[in-house]
């Protein structure tokens, strides 16, 4: 008991001063550390976005809906196969995950898979016995969409949000088809809101002039149109346009696009790279005279009229825009089209000023918790309650410590971690001193009290500790947000605390006691 | 320096005597709790049912949530829950789950904002669609299940099987009443709350074994003591760490519930209950349920004398 190896009393020490030391640049302002010393830690605990204020949005990336709009695309490619293969069928249409179809000749049920298959290497063709068939994406073909969807929306969603301006954000995917988002100091995330809400889906298509929209909707569109609407607000013209669904050029082949002035009125300029700018220049020179549609997410934004071939590969998108809505396009036009819908599923704002409120209060409540704590300790156990305080004081330290270490985010139930495992950690302290107190009671000399309170209570501290450890893992893994930061703090705690409390109470106990000889224990 | 107050004796409380007491309550406590679940029901938070949650804080003067009210039940989207939160100021909105998928809920804050008008600032909103909200129920009762098996596994492994039967029967009756808490005074019942039931699981487990633990070392010490007056005699020897623990971790949960602010409110209340009911049941619960299913004393005896041997080595 009273021998403690040097290079233990060194050990204890360094990790001590360790924790002072790195919990120490939480005490400043960055703005205060930013000129010292490279050598000086600067490393503070971050905050979660309960306390700094700020956004955090979950969104899901609806792969469903990007493959319902490529099987709807895909028809007119089964038609075509089905057609040249001169196979009879009837029913084709998308229904949920499939394209349906129903082959009427028992006899070509084979041709019709052996067409069906060569249109897409994605797609599996099944028919039954009756005739009844659907083309479905592949698994494998489903998980690379999945995965492609969802890493190019990252990109695109961490583009956008880039442009806006706001500064540090998080964004990073979450389980298999979401992406989490994180906007420290946005206080109103409703202008993100909408521009994540936008694919941003910019085509070019012909306008057939040959049919009306409403002679369309009676049925007599013909094979390779579409009706779409006319984006609302649009200025007095029709409510819906017929189109050519082959696009001329897509908004993928743009290089640039800003927010401009012309005739008073805000418009969007955009430019195409070179396969763009020599689709475009083809284009329109061979149907000059004829109208085109400007399509952004399937409405159609205007559809002017080729007055001449348009070579230079630039162009000007006008439609009643006003002036934000028109530089909200051109940022998305920048950014690029989301590979597929994008859904919102939660969404938690925490103003600045509640913030702000959270961290006063947390932190008062600490201080005023671990204040209460020491001097309880202190009047229950006289000098062996300050050498708890001495630990508990460490204690503190190396949890801050260690969470500036480790880059963890502290969140309010994190703070109420901190006060509780302070509260919790001088539990180790009680047993020691309380089983001290039996001992000597029980007639044992000094010095083997002080050695059997430390053993003997020692498989209950760790008892204790190893079961609120379990607690605070599993909350970890399974919980999210502010309730992973009260798990990181309480697992942390209990960690430090399990150091602080019977070694650095031990040292100091050892050496107390090596200095004055005691012939009683201060504790009754 | 000594201290300034000292618990000097060994106490001789009969704990086993008040054993039918604690049964009974402890029985009605969970009867109610289960009724209330069943009938009731818990006032779930938006993490888990879906739904809006605001708050906001008028900038002009104190809040009047007669005219707030009136502005939302005439954009129709259900039941509106207004309520003052801290001072004068401050209103928490809670709006329900809006039918109509994800989106629905986002239009409707959309909606909220614009019918409170100006002069309003928004402190805080929390939207939860269903996608999440069913799984994060999901994950929340998984958790918790998951912990509480995994420390009464410890528990199971660390002591003969009898110790880890009276640790499951007290960490499950913690965790059912502090549930009961929650649905008797229907306090909302949200993610955090789940951290707290946990926490409170891992500091009932933490007061039942220190006492278990002394209950097997007094057995290994008093070979012939009746068993009843063992449990007795572990359960006063342990009596005033019980209390400078519960103190503690109490002095800390009431700073908490004080000055932690209106956010921490519905943790720190369960947390307080929570040490409590805990070390109550560690007392009243666990301790007799042992004595009912004693453990065999021989064996415990002995491998007593083989630890002993093997430490003199």
């Amino acid at each position: 008991m009273l021998y403690f190896a040097n290079w233990k009393v060194l050990l204890i020490c360094a990790v001590c001063a360790l924790g002072v030391i790195l919990s120490l640049p939480n005490l400043f302002s960055a703005r205060q550390l930013a000129p010292l010393p490279e050598w000086v830690p600067h490393k503070q605990v971050a905050l979660g976005l309960d306390l700094r204020g700020g956004s955090y949005l979950l969104l899901e990336v609806d792969v469903a809906a990007a493959q319902k709009e490529r099987l709807t695309t895909t028809i007119d490619a089964v038609r075509n196969a089905l057609r040249n293969a001169r196979i009879g069928y009837t029913g084709l249409d998308v229904q949920g995950d499939a394209i349906v179809f129903t082959i009427r000749d028992a006899g070509q049920f084979e041709n019709a898979r052996e067409a069906l298959a060569k249109i897409d290497p994605d797609l599996a063709v099944t028919i039954n016995g009756s005739g009844a068939g659907t083309l479905k994406f592949t698994a494998v073909a489903t998980e690379t969409q999945r995965r492609q969807a969802v890493e190019q929306s990252i990109e695109i969603i961490r583009k956008r949000i880039d442009e806006t301006g706001t500064k540090e954000p998080t964004i990073q995917r979450q389980g298999e088809d979401r992406i989490l988002i994180e906007l420290p100091g946005v206080d109103d995330p409703n202008h993100v809101k909408a521009l994540l809400g936008r694919t941003a889906k910019l085509t070019f298509q012909l306008v057939d002039t040959g049919v009306t929209a409403s002679e369309g909707q009676r049925g007599r569109l013909p094979p390779g149109d579409e009706i779409l609407p006319a984006q609302d607000g649009s200025r007095s013209g029709p409510s819906s346009y017929v189109v050519r669904r082959r696009v001329m050029v897509g908004g993928d082949m743009l290089t640039d696009a800003q927010a401009t002035f012309q005739n008073n009125e805000p418009v969007v300029s955009f430019k195409f790279d070179t396969a763009g700018a020599r689709r475009f220049g083809d284009a329109t020179r061979e149907n000059v005279g004829k109208p085109f549609a400007i399509v952004l997410d399937n409405k159609v934004i205007s559809a002017p009229v080729i007055k001449e071939p348009i070579l230079g590969g630039s162009g000007i998108i006008s439609g009643s825009f006003t002036v934000q809505s028109a530089s909200d396009l051109a940022l998305l036009l920048r950014a690029g089209a989301l590979p597929a819908p994008i859904n919102i599923l939660e969404e938690r704002t925490v103003g600045a000023q509640l913030g702000a409120d959270s961290i006063h209060a947390g932190a008062l409540a600490s201080i005023v918790g671990v204040a209460l704590v020491a001097v309880f300790m202190v009047l229950f156990y006289g000098l062996f309650g300050v050498f708890a305080d001495v630990a508990l004081f460490f204690n503190l330290c190396l949890m801050l410590g260690a969470l500036s270490l480790l880059g963890a985010t502290l969140t309010l139930p994190g703070i109420a971690g901190i006060a509780l495992t302070m509260g919790m950690a001088v539990d180790a302290n009680v047993l020691i001193y309380e089983r001290i107190k039996e001992e000597v009671r029980g007639g044992r000399t000094i010095l083997s009290s002080l050695e059997a309170g430390f053993t003997r209570a020692f498989g209950t501290i760790l008892d204790s500790h190893v079961t609120t450890l379990v607690a605070g893992v599993l909350l970890y893994w399974l919980g999210s947000g502010p309730v992973k930061g009260f798990a990181v703090t309480l697992s942390i705690g209990v960690l430090t605390s399990l150091f602080s409390s019977i070694l650095v109470t031990r040292l100091q106990i050892v050496t107390w006691f090596r200095r004055t000889r005691p012939k009683l224990i201060p504790l009754e | 320096m000594r201290p300034l107050i000292v618990i000097r004796h060994v106490p001789t409380i009969d704990f086993m005597r008040w054993r039918f007491f604690g049964f009974a309550f402890s029985l009605a406590l969970t009867a109610l709790t289960i009724g209330l679940f069943f009938t009731v029901g818990l006032n779930y938070g938006i993490d888990f049912v879906g739904g809006t949650l605001i708050e906001a804080k008028s900038t002009s003067g104190p809040a009047d949530l007669g005219a707030m009210r009136a502005k939302l039940d005439a954009l129709h989207l259900g039941q509106a829950s207004l309520q003052q939160f801290g001072s004068p100021d401050d209103v928490l909105i809670r709006l329900q789950q809006q039918p109509g998928g994800d989106a629905a809920q986002m239009q409707a804050v959309k909606a909220a904002q614009a019918a409170l008008g100006p002069h309003i600032q928004y402190r805080r909103i929390e939207v939860v669609g269903p996608t999440v909200g069913g799984e994060l129920i999901r994950a929340g009762v998984l958790a918790t299940v998951l912990a509480l098996a995994a420390i009464l596994i410890y528990v199971w492994f660390r002591f003969e099987w009898q110790f880890g039967v009276g640790a499951t029967i007290a960490t499950m009756h913690d965790v059912i009443t502090t549930v009961g808490l929650f649905a008797i005074f229907q306090l909302e019942f949200n993610l955090t709350t789940l951290a707290a039931i946990l926490t409170i699981a891992g500091y009932s487990i933490n007061d039942t074994v220190v006492i278990y633990d002394r209950v097997r070392e007094d057995m290994r010490k008093h070979r012939t003591m009746s068993f009843r007056e063992l449990i007795n005699l572990a359960l006063n020897e342990t009596l005033s760490r019980t209390i400078l623990t519960v103190s503690t971790v109490a002095l800390a949960v009431l700073s908490l519930l004080f000055l932690g602010g209106e956010v921490l409110k519905g943790f720190s209340i369960a947390m307080l209950w929570g040490i409590v009911i805990g070390t109550y049941s560690s007392l009243f619960i666990a301790a007799p349920v042992v004595y009912y299913i004693q453990p065999n004393r021989r064996a415990i005896a002995k491998e007593a004398g083989r630890r002993a041997v093997g430490a003199e080595r």
